[in-house]
């Protein structure tokens, strides 16, 4: 279980997050719905140790991560896989090989082995064809499906996917809802999506936390959002509306 | 004297380079942090030993080439105009080769690798490292447990540690062969005499000053170009200014450092 006591955030004089308290059950698609530069990622970035918070607390499975040792931390994000916005392939190897990098860098895995789950990997997100191809010969969504695979080589417990349907077409979009859903109950993990689109929050979302301005301003589900009367909340989910209907 | 300023209403001190100043201490404390975590990271041989060998072909080996052919022109120029000036018949033309073979041990040729190498590989160092950060390769890194600094930086400042005495090395010896042919080519001075005036001239303290040089230049270049590229920001525009950077400031602390060195040591 993932928990977040008044998180507070800022860079310079700007306060990103303020007050950010959440509770993410494990087993379940979280979504942490909001538009652009409303402190998603940078949320996203305090929970897996990338940022330090300027204060509150964040405990995963109970530890708090903010008194861990930069040593103790990364042991700690062993347990996490993530999918960043842009897919983050280590663009001088291959796909294979960005598969390989985790059991290979941390995991020390014996070479016959490590194959058999790369290969195990690229084939949960259906691209082992493209093993030997650079991320350079790979579509925006195939880049996306190569970073899930490499995210879930170290068999995490939590996925974190940043902006997992950013700058893909709607059926691609639906391609990457559907493997993140199916990765999620076939290998049991608790993923946490970031993300401003309404269709794949619909598509994919247990448990939703609409974030604006810096602070988790509703939460909920799929059926209390269908339900809800925020204006904030409503003015978002229409004007999602607008431009899915728009393209 | 104070006289004539109001020491009870003081006006706020504004500086003339404020912005500048807090940029320069903040790179300082950035340059400082980066090194404190390499130092950190430097038992986890295991993270960064396979990057280090790479390294050590990247930075050293396939440098060779152009350490070579600035090594050799700057030995030829030398020994072209050292023949030009020293041309009497008052003095030995041995003194030619005296003149430079020192030149090359003591200065030219590791000035001459450094300036190049702050160009080839300093840039190449921030490009490659600013283009991991900006594009979050090096938060992929963190994020599945890994330490970047161990990973990245470690291995290309030891590469650069390690490799900048051999370059230095290959240089000496280019540059001064490439003196020896052009003083041969021009008809100044036969190789006998320049090898005898560099063996009259050769002082064995002369390379130990050269190598420490080229140690701490090796360090400056890869150490000055990590920092540019693990702190780029803002696209591809930031990773260009990093890449500038790190080569523009790597030259000017090779010439600071050059000063300095003399200075200490000679």
């Amino acid at each position: 279980m993932i928990e977040v006591k008044n998180l507070y955030k800022g860079f310079d004089d700007k306060t990103v997050l303020h007050d950010v308290s959440l509770v993410i059950e494990d087993a379940q698609t979280f979504v942490v719905l909001g538009q652009s530069g409303s402190g998603k990622t940078v949320l996203m970035k305090n929970i897996i140790g990338l940022l330090k918070p300027d204060s509150g607390e964040i405990f995963i499975d109970g530890v708090d991560t903010c008194t861990l040792s930069y040593r103790e931390s990364r042991k700690l994000r062993e347990n996490f896989g993530v999918l960043f916005q842009g897919g983050a392939l280590f663009d001088s190897m291959s796909a294979y090989d960005n598969v390989a990098f985790p059991l290979h860098m941390i995991k020390r895995m014996p070479q016959k082995q490590c194959h058999e789950r790369v290969m195990e990997c690229l084939e949960l997100v259906h691209l082992p064809d493209a093993a030997a191809k650079m991320p350079s010969e790979l579509s925006g969504g195939m880049q996306k499906r190569v970073a899930l695979a490499r995210a879930i080589a170290l068999e995490p417990k939590y996925i974190f996917y940043d902006e997992p349907t950013s700058g893909l077409d709607p059926k691609t979009s639906n391609t990457i809802n559907d493997l993140i859903k199916d990765l999620d109950l076939r290998l049991g993990v608790t993923g946490i999506v970031i993300t401003h689109d309404m269709h794949s929050c619909l598509a994919i979302a247990d448990g939703i936390a609409f974030i604006h301005e810096g602070r988790i301003h509703w939460t909920g589900d799929v059926d209390d959002l269908h339900a809800a009367t925020d204006k904030i909340l409503l003015e978002f989910v229409k004007a999602s509306e607008y431009q899915i209907g728009h393209h | 004297m104070t006289a004539g300023v109001d020491t009870r209403h003081p006006t706020p001190l504004t500086f003339p380079f404020k912005r500048q100043i807090e940029d320069f201490f903040e790179e300082v404390g950035r340059f400082g942090l980066l090194l404190y975590q390499s130092f950190r990271s430097i038992g986890e041989v295991r993270t960064y030993w396979e990057n280090l060998l790479i390294q050590m072909v990247r930075i050293g080996v396939e440098s060779i080439p152009i350490v070579a052919l600035a090594a050799a022109f700057s030995g030829a120029v030398t020994t072209v105009q050292s023949a030009h000036q020293l041309i009497s018949p008052l003095i030995p033309r041995s003194v030619i080769g005296g003149v430079v073979v020192p030149s090359m041990i003591l200065e030219l040729a590791i000035v001459t690798t450094a300036l190049v190498l702050a160009g080839r590989v300093g840039a190449r160092i921030a490009a490659e490292i600013g283009t991991m950060r900006v594009t979050e390769q090096i938060d992929a890194l963190e994020a599945m447990g890994l330490n970047a600094v161990a990973y990245l930086v470690v291995p290309r400042v030891l590469a650069g540690i390690l490799m900048f005495p051999v370059l230095y090395a290959v240089a000496c010896f280019v540059g001064i062969g490439g003196g020896i042919i052009a003083g041969e080519l021009s008809d100044s001075i036969p190789a006998r005499e320049f090898i005898e005036g560099g063996r009259l001239y050769f002082k064995a303290s002369d390379v130990t000053f050269g190598l420490i040089k080229s140690l701490v230049f090796g360090f400056t270049i890869t150490a000055i170009s990590c920092t540019k590229g693990f702190f780029a920001s803002g696209g591809a525009e930031g990773v260009g200014r990093a890449t500038t950077q790190a080569a523009v400031q790597s030259c000017v602390f090779i010439l600071l450092g050059d000063y300095l060195l003399a200075t200490l040591l000679l």
